[in-house]
């Protein structure tokens, strides 16, 4: 694995570091070093080797998402995402849906990502309101979905519709659709974000958008919130592990800056305010990583892991959040000047705690999980 | 055509290097440890003729402790074919790596080597002209461009004050200049695929070489610190102070 961690160094050092101040001040999106991480075979990490990828366990890949979230989070969530729609295919695809997209998907030639949010709803997926209706072979789509990474420069996205509108429980009404862009499917307006610089957040609209019946993942209707909810796992996995690559990153740039800045005549991290500080950051920053290098190995095993991939997500992204501000405060009028990269930091992590499930919906799924796992 | 790439372990650029405490060298416990950057520009060359068509096959040696086969793994994932590793935990200098390749061009029959100018660690400068002269082959050091044609080789070589360019017969012994192209890093497949890529280990002794060093080390320190600059405020100053102070005039 330390040859692979290497090879991500050697990427970031030389392809990416120079450009993360330009490209986040100009929220510009990074198409040079996208064609750099396909060379390099990103998009392919966890797809299995047998379609082309490099059939990465997830504990190998958070470490991989760590590293590049360190250096520019908005990165991850060009191969995070992307992963995800491939691991779902992987998972309940048909085999002709493997043939035809995981080799593409692990090249990078065709990428892009999960479509479940739309306008009126998030969390609760099951009152999502895009619909797919047969037409003979066909089936025609309509509606709205909103916050789609990838959504504007990707062209391929596992979207979740309601095929039956009036099944109950309703759920057993939703389906899950490999759409590539086309007539019908375009995209709505990029949407302005306070961090995640970079990355394309989109509107996808869906205007008699006509998809053919193979298209439809796995083949049956009504599986796809089963389809979505299996990709959550490892997409908390991956919020979890950008949240520890911020956090590191905003521990990194203070005890960097606590050498390097004088008050009073000496280092401040030689005063006790900042060790308290740096102390707490770094404790957190180990802790969270634990947390999610256990719930990788739960999902590597394949043990369910909701409640583990929960904590490490809700952990780690409060380590991020809990850090990022640390780090503001210890960089003191620096921390504030967009020339320094805290500030960064201090607007990226707040993604991590609201987006792949709120960390209060996490925290439900934790106490769930508890009493589910203990009944008296 | 075959071409032969020594490559050298040493401290990662990036790292800044330590004197260890008892003064005999560089820290390297715990340090991270990379291929030489010239090196990498070898392999990346010879990878680039074999991608034209020129060469067939490309051998990575490496010598030193076992983790150098690390190294020369890196160089598998960078395009190399195969590797050989020759293993010895004593430091080896110049003279001693040029005898053990001078074996290893014998028994592999290359008819190119390909060298770093330097290594980043001791920067002697000296391994690709002791092999040349060993081999009694030609040899073009500190080459900015180089191209195999009509049986022979031309390499534009960095010179003080200029480039000078020389046509060689093969087989010859050319060394990397910073210039000469930038490497690849391996993509990560490759990476998985040089996992399978044969590395042949051996002894010093199996080449009949005794790698034994003939130079000692008295002392590493580290170079004195920068004293702050002086700030004059006439020309008159500084032509005072350079007189009296320096003493340079």
């Amino acid at each position: 694995m330390s040859d692979i961690l290497d090879a991500i160094e050697q990427f970031l050092a030389r392809d990416v570091v120079m450009h993360v101040h330009g490209l986040e001040k100009a929220d510009a999106y990074p198409a040079e070093i996208v064609e750099r991480m396909k060379a390099l075979g990103l998009f392919g990490a966890t797809i299995a080797p047998e379609y082309g990828g490099l059939g990465l366990p997830c504990g190998q890949y958070a470490q991989i998402v760590e590293r590049i979230a360190r250096v520019w989070m908005s990165l991850t969530g060009i191969f995070n995402s992307h992963l995800i729609m491939a691991a779902i295919v992987g998972r309940h695809g048909t085999d002709a849906q493997k043939h035809e997209f995981l080799p593409r998907f692990a090249v990078g030639e065709l990428r892009g990502g999960l479509a479940l949010t739309e306008p009126d709803c998030g969390t609760d997926l099951q009152a999502i309101r895009m619909t797919a209706k047969r037409d003979s072979d066909d089936y025609v789509i309509n509606g709205t979905k909103t916050w789609i990474s990838n959504g504007i420069y990707g062209q391929c996205f596992a979207l979740l519709v309601k095929t039956d509108l009036s099944a109950q429980p309703r759920h057993q009404g939703m389906s899950m659709f490999l759409a590539e862009k086309g007539p019908g499917f375009t995209v709505g307006r990029k949407l302005e974000k306070l961090g995640y610089k970079g990355i394309d957040s989109a509107e996808l609209i869906f205007d008699d958008y006509r998809i053919p019946a193979d298209r439809l993942i796995g083949g049956v209707e009504g599986f796809g919130l089963k389809h979505a909810l299996s990709g959550l796992e490892l997409g908390r996995i991956n919020v979890a592990a950008r949240g520890v690559g911020v956090a590191q990153a905003a521990l990194d740039e203070s005890v960097k800056y606590a050498q390097l800045r004088k008050t009073f005549g000496k280092p401040i991290a030689q005063h006790q305010a900042i060790q308290l500080k740096l102390a707490d950051m770094a404790t957190r920053t180990e802790a969270a990583r634990l947390l999610v290098g256990r719930a990788a190995d739960f999902y590597d095993r394949g043990i369910r892991c909701d409640m583990e991939a929960g904590m490490a997500k809700l952990f780690a992204t409060e380590a991020a959040m809990e850090n990022s501000a640390e780090a503001l405060r210890v960089h003191g009028g620096y921390g504030y000047s967009t020339d320094f990269p805290v500030e960064r930091f201090y607007r990226d992590a707040p993604l991590l705690v609201i987006g792949e499930g709120t960390n209060e919906m996490q925290r439900i799924i934790i106490a769930r999980q508890l009493i589910e796992r203990s009944p008296v | 055509m075959k071409i032969l790439v020594p490559v050298k372990r040493v401290v990662d650029y990036n790292v800044k290097v330590r004197v260890k405490a008892d003064g005999t060298g560089v820290e390297t416990a715990g340090v991270k440890m990379s291929m030489n950057p010239f090196d990498e520009i070898a392999i990346e060359e010879a990878v680039r003729l074999k991608e034209k068509g020129v060469a067939t096959e490309i051998v990575a040696i490496s010598i030193g402790v076992a983790a150098c086969s690390e190294t020369i793994r890196t160089a598998l994932a960078m395009g190399a074919d195969r590797g050989v590793l020759v293993e010895t935990d004593m430091a080896v200098e110049p003279i001693a790596v040029a005898k053990m390749l001078k074996a290893l061009v014998e028994k592999e029959q290359p008819q190119l080597v390909i060298l770093g100018k330097q290594a980043i660690d001791d920067d002697m400068s000296a391994t690709g002209q002791m092999l040349a002269a060993l081999l009694g082959w030609p040899q073009g050091t500190f080459a900015s461009k180089v191209a195999v044609e009509n049986g022979g080789i031309t390499v534009t070589r960095e010179v003080d004050g200029g480039l000078e360019t020389v046509a060689l017969t093969l087989p010859a012994v050319v060394t990397t200049d910073l210039r000469l192209n930038e490497p690849r890093y391996a993509s990560l497949p490759n990476i998985r695929k040089a996992r399978k890529k044969p590395i042949e280990t051996m002894k010093p002794a199996d080449l009949g070489v005794d790698p034994t060093p003939r130079l000692t080390v008295l002392r590493v320190t580290e170079p004195p610190k920068r004293r702050a600059g002086q700030k004059v405020g006439s020309v008159a100053e500084l032509v005072m102070k350079l007189r009296t102070e320096a003493k340079v005039i």
